[in-house]
């Protein structure tokens, strides 16, 4: 299951997806929860009981300044969050 | 400052409060069977920002389902609304094997036996009500819009909720029917009332729409022309996520909006797609599925035993 | 040598015109502003609403058109003055202006009734990068004035008030239309007014200062636009980005209309 947490105002999409499939069986050792500054990664047993990470949700409504700092306007080239997690489950939109 | 005046004459224009935005609330049962026969009751409750319904599911099929408007207290609105339906039939709480809760109030469901999320109720939903043909669901809630996409099984696939912005919600129809003084049951039939099709509104942001509406009143457009320019927007707005989760045939819309015609056409229009029929009230698919989901865990559980 | 900078904003026009005099032998610049007119919310006339701001302008000023060498606009209507000779955008008018008026500003904070932005210059006021919440109206002053609309008060009143009050409360709603509901029970449930107006302000300038660190807060930082006249907003900002100062012009809502007009003056060297 492909899950998107996050929104789409006036200004722009900001969606974080995290492929379920790919994040059941981590084998980054959950390192997602540790990597993101923001600490907005957190583990939950999902409707079909699979545990996998998902975006708390105080972070699902304000992902565009979240992510601010780990962003600079004038690019980036990695993020800490889709960096650490080595199965490539984790994809941001923006 | 410039901004303030600006801002009385938006007030100005705003209608003073009144209830231009109530949906309908029913009570329904399926009179040509009996409770009393079936093996296993379950029971969903979606407790929604706008509306709460109770379904009842008999042996895996829809017996009766209750909707009505959210009060300020959720667990209340929760007993409320299985309440309503409870009476009708003359059946009670102890009849009942299984209650699951669902909707952004599902954790204040105080006699739900499990909550489970509302995208996952929603697929399930419609693929009772629509048949296992049903791959994309778009639920417009009060708050929030939904667009998920499930497998054969009602089994989500892929899915996104946005309930941070206005636009694409049932709360955004509600600013216009405010706005424009008209029922928001009238809008849909009232946007296809036009000479011709105007250009959706510009402004995704239901603020900036709202002046926008305004100014083309104000440019001598009429109200249906002003009210189809605002639906197309919402039209597109919601395409837009759809299109995020991809878009496949076997489309399905729940929620409220999907009595709003002026909507869903122009939806409709856009993907080329028309939406899967259904008799049963759309609103009620989060429900519906919560209480298929009750069934099924009732299966295994006899099952295991 | 006289020219015009016009900020053609989504409620005002702003006209600036410029004037540059010799004083002993080395140039200097005189400006003057002319408070704009209003446009009506989803006034569609913008073009007119810009020329006749413009003919105000040049005759509270003295000035006959035929004087002014150069017109340049900014802003999000730019496009639809017609008498102008070019457009800039709103970050390149934005940094010239600040800069001007203050030589040593480096970040340049801009929030008006639509938009707020963060904008890094240089010391030339030129605008090296920048990062904007744009239409939606809960990064900006209008999130503000639909919550004190809802709280009965005017924009300044509800400034003040929030001085007032030491509480954060958080919101949970991040669209202004959402948020009014929000606001609505605070008031039900008996929340003191000036708590609110904080938490209003504090949200506004937290949305506006992610977006300035994503450009860097560096040197001087200076706020431009309507939300200066808000003291509540100010102190809120500074709090969020945890600066000791925000430089305040005197006059925020038309350096970008300067800076468009300096740019115009550049242009003619
Ligand atoms: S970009 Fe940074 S703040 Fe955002 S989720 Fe990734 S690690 Fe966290
Ligand atoms: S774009 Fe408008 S409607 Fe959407 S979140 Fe922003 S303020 Fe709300």
């Amino acid at each position: 299951m492909i899950a998107n947490y996050g929104y789409k105002d006036g200004s722009g999409e900001y969606y974080i997806s995290i492929d379920t499939d790919k994040c059941i069986d981590c084998a980054a050792n959950r390192a997602c929860l540790t990597a993101c500054p923001k600490e907005m990664f957190e583990m939950i047993t999902d409707d079909y009981d699979d545990e996998v990470a998902w975006v708390k949700k105080s972070n699902t409504r304000t992902l565009a300044y979240d992510c601010a700092e780990c962003k600079p306007a004038g690019g980036h080239t990695s993020l800490p969050c889709t960096t650490a997690c080595t199965p490539g489950a984790i994809k941001h939109s923006w | 400052m410039n901004a303030e005046v600006a801002a009385a004459t938006v007030a100005e224009a705003a209608p003073e409060k009144k209830e231009f935005w109530r949906w309908q609330e029913n009570v329904w049962f399926d009179e040509t069977k009996n409770w009393k026969d079936a093996k296993v009751i379950t029971c969903g409750i979606d407790v929604g920002s706008v509306s709460s319904q109770a379904v009842i599911v008999c042996d895996g099929e829809l017996f009766g389902y209750n909707s009505m408007r959210t009060g300020n207290n959720s667990p209340d609105s929760a007993k409320n609304a299985l309440q309503g339906i409870m009476d009708k039939i003359g059946m009670k709480l102890e009849d009942i094997h299984y209650v699951v809760g669902t909707g952004y109030g599902r954790v204040n469901v105080p006699f739900a036996h499990k909550a489970i999320t509302e995208i996952a109720c929603h697929a399930r939903g419609a693929n009772y009500m629509g048949g296992n043909k049903v791959r994309t669901i778009l639920d417009m809630g009060g708050q929030d819009c939904k667009a998920i996409h499930c497998d054969e099984k009602g089994k989500v696939t892929n899915f996104l909720m946005n309930d941070k912005c206005a636009a694409g919600t049932g709360r955004g129809m509600e600013v216009i029917s405010d706005l424009m003084q008209i029922p928001i049951a009238e809008l849909g039939p009232r946007s296809f009332d036009v000479d011709v099709e105007p250009e959706a509104v510009s402004s995704i942001c239901v603020v900036f729409a709202k002046s926008e509406a305004l100014g083309l009143l104000k440019a001598g457009y009429t109200k249906n022309k002003v009210i189809a320019a605002y639906c197309q927007a919402m039209a597109e707005r919601v395409v837009s996520l759809l299109e995020r989760i991809g878009v496949e045939e076997g489309f399905f819309i729940t929620g409220g909006i999907a009595k709003n015609p002026g909507v869903v056409k122009r939806i409709e229009r856009i993907l080329g797609i028309k939406a899967v029929d259904t008799k049963i009230d759309s609103q009620i698919a989060g429900a519906l599925g919560a209480a298929l989901f009750g069934y099924t865990l009732m299966q295994k559980q006899a099952k295991a035993a | 040598m006289i020219t015009a900078g016009i900020d053609m904003g989504s409620r005002s026009v702003k006209v600036v015109l410029l004037e540059e005099i010799k004083v002993d032998g080395a140039p200097q610049l005189n400006y003057s502003v002319k408070k704009a007119h209003l446009m009506m919310p989803g006034d569609i006339d913008a073009d007119q609403a810009a020329e006749k701001a413009f003919t105000e302008a040049l005759a509270a000023a003295g000035v006959s058109r035929d004087q002014v060498t150069s017109v340049f606009a900014t802003g999000a209507g730019r496009k639809q003055v017609e008498f102008a000779t070019e457009g800039v955008t709103e970050m390149t008018a934005g940094a010239k202006g600040a800069v001007f008026m203050y030589p040593q500003a480096r970040t340049v904070v801009d929030v008006g009734a639509e938009e707020g932005r963060g904008i890094k210059t240089d010391s030339d006021g030129k605008a090296i990068d920048f990062a904007g919440n744009e239409k939606c109206a809960a990064g900006a002053g209008s999130f503000a004035e639909a919550m004190s609309r809802a709280l009965q008060m005017s924009l300044k009143e509800f400034g003040e008030a929030s001085l007032r009050s030491d509480k954060s409360i958080p919101m949970n709603a991040q669209c202004t239309v959402f948020a009014e509901s929000e606001v609505v029970s605070l008031i039900h449930s008996a929340t003191p007014k000036e708590d609110i107006a904080k938490a209003v302000l504090d949200a506004v300038a937290s949305r506006v200062c992610a977006m300035v660190r994503r450009v860097g807060i560096e040197g001087n930082v200076v706020l431009i636009g309507g939300m200066v006249h808000n003291p509540g907003f100010v102190a809120s900002l500074k709090n969020a980005m945890d600066v000791d100062q925000v430089l305040l012009p005197d006059l925020p809502e038309f350096v970008s209309a300067l800076g468009c007009a300096l740019i115009a003056a550049e242009r003619q060297h």
